[in-house]
């Protein structure tokens, strides 16, 4: 494979509301998602089909005990919480205490790029939906991942992999990976430690929160390779990678080579393609050291001696993936795989030599810029109120007062999308997995839709008594070149489920 | 394909500029930007919330994931 395999990113979004430091973020996400849900929903509400999840199963082959998981741990159970399936494939619901946006399954990372920028444009309609409600209040939204004051919480990814790779070969070439991919696609963070009592500026949101190399848990102890086994495919032919290290990115292309290189890396780990050992040593110390140095100069100790620069070790990972990527395909390597490869060299080469040249690239150095500037102009250290401000401010996702938007309205971050394209994401699927067939069903015959779920959509069907699930627990099934006709043909679910089954 | 909207590189051109040029050229050339700098701040004051401090207090997070 090359950056194409099927993934797709969920966000959890800070929250706030305006005046009301104290308001309980839990009711004002349910606010947020029950606004969007009630506003753009044609029928009835579709409920998540919990039937195949199983968040303490571990990807090193064994069950967590429900009696010793944290009770955070339990996703599986329906708190009543809510919870919607969009027309787009993607989930919008209260995870714990933020609202969250899981993108639709997607087969590359320009359509990450799409579908979680979507996804920003979800929670800002949300967001004034719920503000619009008789006694609504403004509610407001970041897409970042810690307070400063103690608190993180996830951008992940998923990554859809071949069962017979070795856990343990997935654990020892992407550690080393994950504690340099920061200088590519961090997000930026002032301050210092988990509840920032250290002056300065890091390159990541969430190194400071990352505890252990390999583990099960999400909320506390959080581990640099994260061993969630839910694959939501056949589990004899796949397992689904769980990153939860990676920060909330704004920019598009910290987000395009966030996902591309790491999808590079996997197809080279599945292929046994990487013949060497990157292995660091101390990988959470070194996650953190790298982190905490914007010049870049931090060095990692390899276990073979070698001392390198985060930029360096990923310059190792380019040029085995440039080599890996020639091998296999040569000239038949396809547009994408090749822009992927093509950026991620402009921007190790540049991180090289003048890092302040990515701030129209990269969130981290767009952020610092921003911040360098108004030192210098303002005479500010540090600890200053203001740059801590400017840090949260850059994540607002409101066009008027958001530092990211402002940036891109003025012409000063590039984009790889437009706006139309994004917004056409928001209500329409993939074409190219079975989010389309979810995503047409919900849009189609929303009334006849009883429950959904990233491996089953369940219908109510009228002549029928009992529910009818059809599962989907093949992620490229369900695509437009499987079902597309069948949507155009059949104006009834009833019709479209015989025609499906028949 | 993967580039919908492309725009100019903009600060890498800035350094390039910079470093061939003769020096007259360089003080105008850093005039501009730092007037490019007040603007961009100019811009940035305008939305920035009033009170840094109250601000940054007040936001305040649950954990998640």
């Amino acid at each position: 494979m090359s950056v194409r395999r099927v993934m797709g990113t969920e966000v959890e979004y800070g929250i706030s509301v305006q005046g009301q430091p104290t308001a309980n973020p839990m009711v004002a996400s349910s606010q947020v998602v029950n606004a969007y849900a009630s506003a753009t929903l044609k029928a009835r509400r579709a409920r998540w089909d919990f039937e195949e999840e199983s968040p303490l199963r571990d990807a090193r082959g064994f069950d967590m005990s429900r009696q010793v998981a944290d009770p955070s741990q339990l996703t599986d159970e329906d708190l009543g919480l809510a919870n919607v399936i969009l027309t787009n494939g993607a989930r919008l619901y209260v995870d714990h205490a933020h609202p969250e946006f899981s993108t639709p399954e997607v087969t590359n990372p320009l359509d990450i790029v799409r579908w979680d920028k979507a996804g920003e444009q979800v929670m800002l309609d949300a967001q004034k939906r719920a503000a619009a409600l008789p006694g609504g209040q403004p509610i407001l939204l970041y897409k970042n991942n810690t307070d400063g004051k103690g608190a993180s919480y996830g951008a992940h990814e998923n990554f859809l992999m071949r069962r017979s790779t070795p856990f343990a070969d997935i654990v020892k070439h992407l550690t080393p990976f994950f504690v340099s991919r920061q200088v590519v696609c961090g997000a930026g963070r002032v301050g210092i430690g988990q509840d920032g009592r250290d002056h300065g500026y890091q390159i990541s949101q969430r190194a400071d929160f990352f505890e252990v190399e390999v583990g099960l848990e999400t909320t506390l102890k959080r581990p640099i390779i994260n061993t969630r086994d839910e694959p939501h495919a056949d589990p004899e032919k796949y397992r689904r990678l769980h990153v939860i290290i990676g920060d909330a990115n704004l920019a598009e292309i910290s987000t395009y080579l966030k996902v591309g290189t790491t999808a590079l890396v996997l197809a080279m780990i599945e292929d046994r393609f990487i013949d060497r050992d990157h292995g660091v040593d101390g990988p959470v110390s070194a996650l953190r050291a790298v982190s905490h140095d914007p010049s870049l100069q931090q060095l990692v100790t390899l276990h073979d001696g070698r001392r390198l620069t985060a930029v360096q070790l990923q310059m190792e990972y380019l040029d085995l993936a440039r080599k890996y990527v020639e091998d296999r395909y040569g000239s038949d390597a396809d547009d994408q795989t090749l822009d992927v490869l093509a950026r991620w060299e402009s921007v190790l080469d540049r991180l090289e030599r003048d890092p302040m040249s990515l701030a129209t690239e990269l969130d981290w150095v767009a952020k610092l810029k921003l911040l360098e500037q108004y030192r210098q102009r303002d005479g500010l250290e540090w600890d200053d109120p203001k740059l801590q401000m400017i840090d949260i401010q850059y994540s607002d996702i409101r066009p008027e007062k958001g530092l990211y938007q402002r940036l891109v309205q003025g012409g000063r971050i590039q984009r790889l999308l437009t706006d139309e394209t994004v917004e056409r994401a928001m209500h329409e699927p993939p074409t190219d997995t079975r989010a389309y067939f979810r995503g047409r069903c919900l849009e189609r015959y929303p009334a006849a839709v009883a429950a959904a779920s990233w491996d089953s959509v369940i219908l109510d069907l009228s002549g029928r008594e009992s529910l009818q699930r059809v599962p989907t627990i093949d992620p490229l099934r369900g695509s437009q070149a499987h079902v597309g006709e069948l949507f155009d043909r059949c104006e009834t679910p009833e019709e479209f489920f015989l025609a499906l089954t028949r | 394909m993967a580039q919908e909207q492309k725009q100019p590189r903009r600060s890498s051109e800035t350094e390039e500029v910079v470093e061939t040029a003769p020096e007259t050229d360089v003080a105008e050339r850093k005039e501009a930007l730092d007037s490019e700098v007040d603007d961009i701040l100019d811009e940035i004051d305008d939305v920035l919330e009033s009170n840094a401090e109250d601000f940054v207090k007040s936001f305040i997070q649950k954990g998640g994931e």
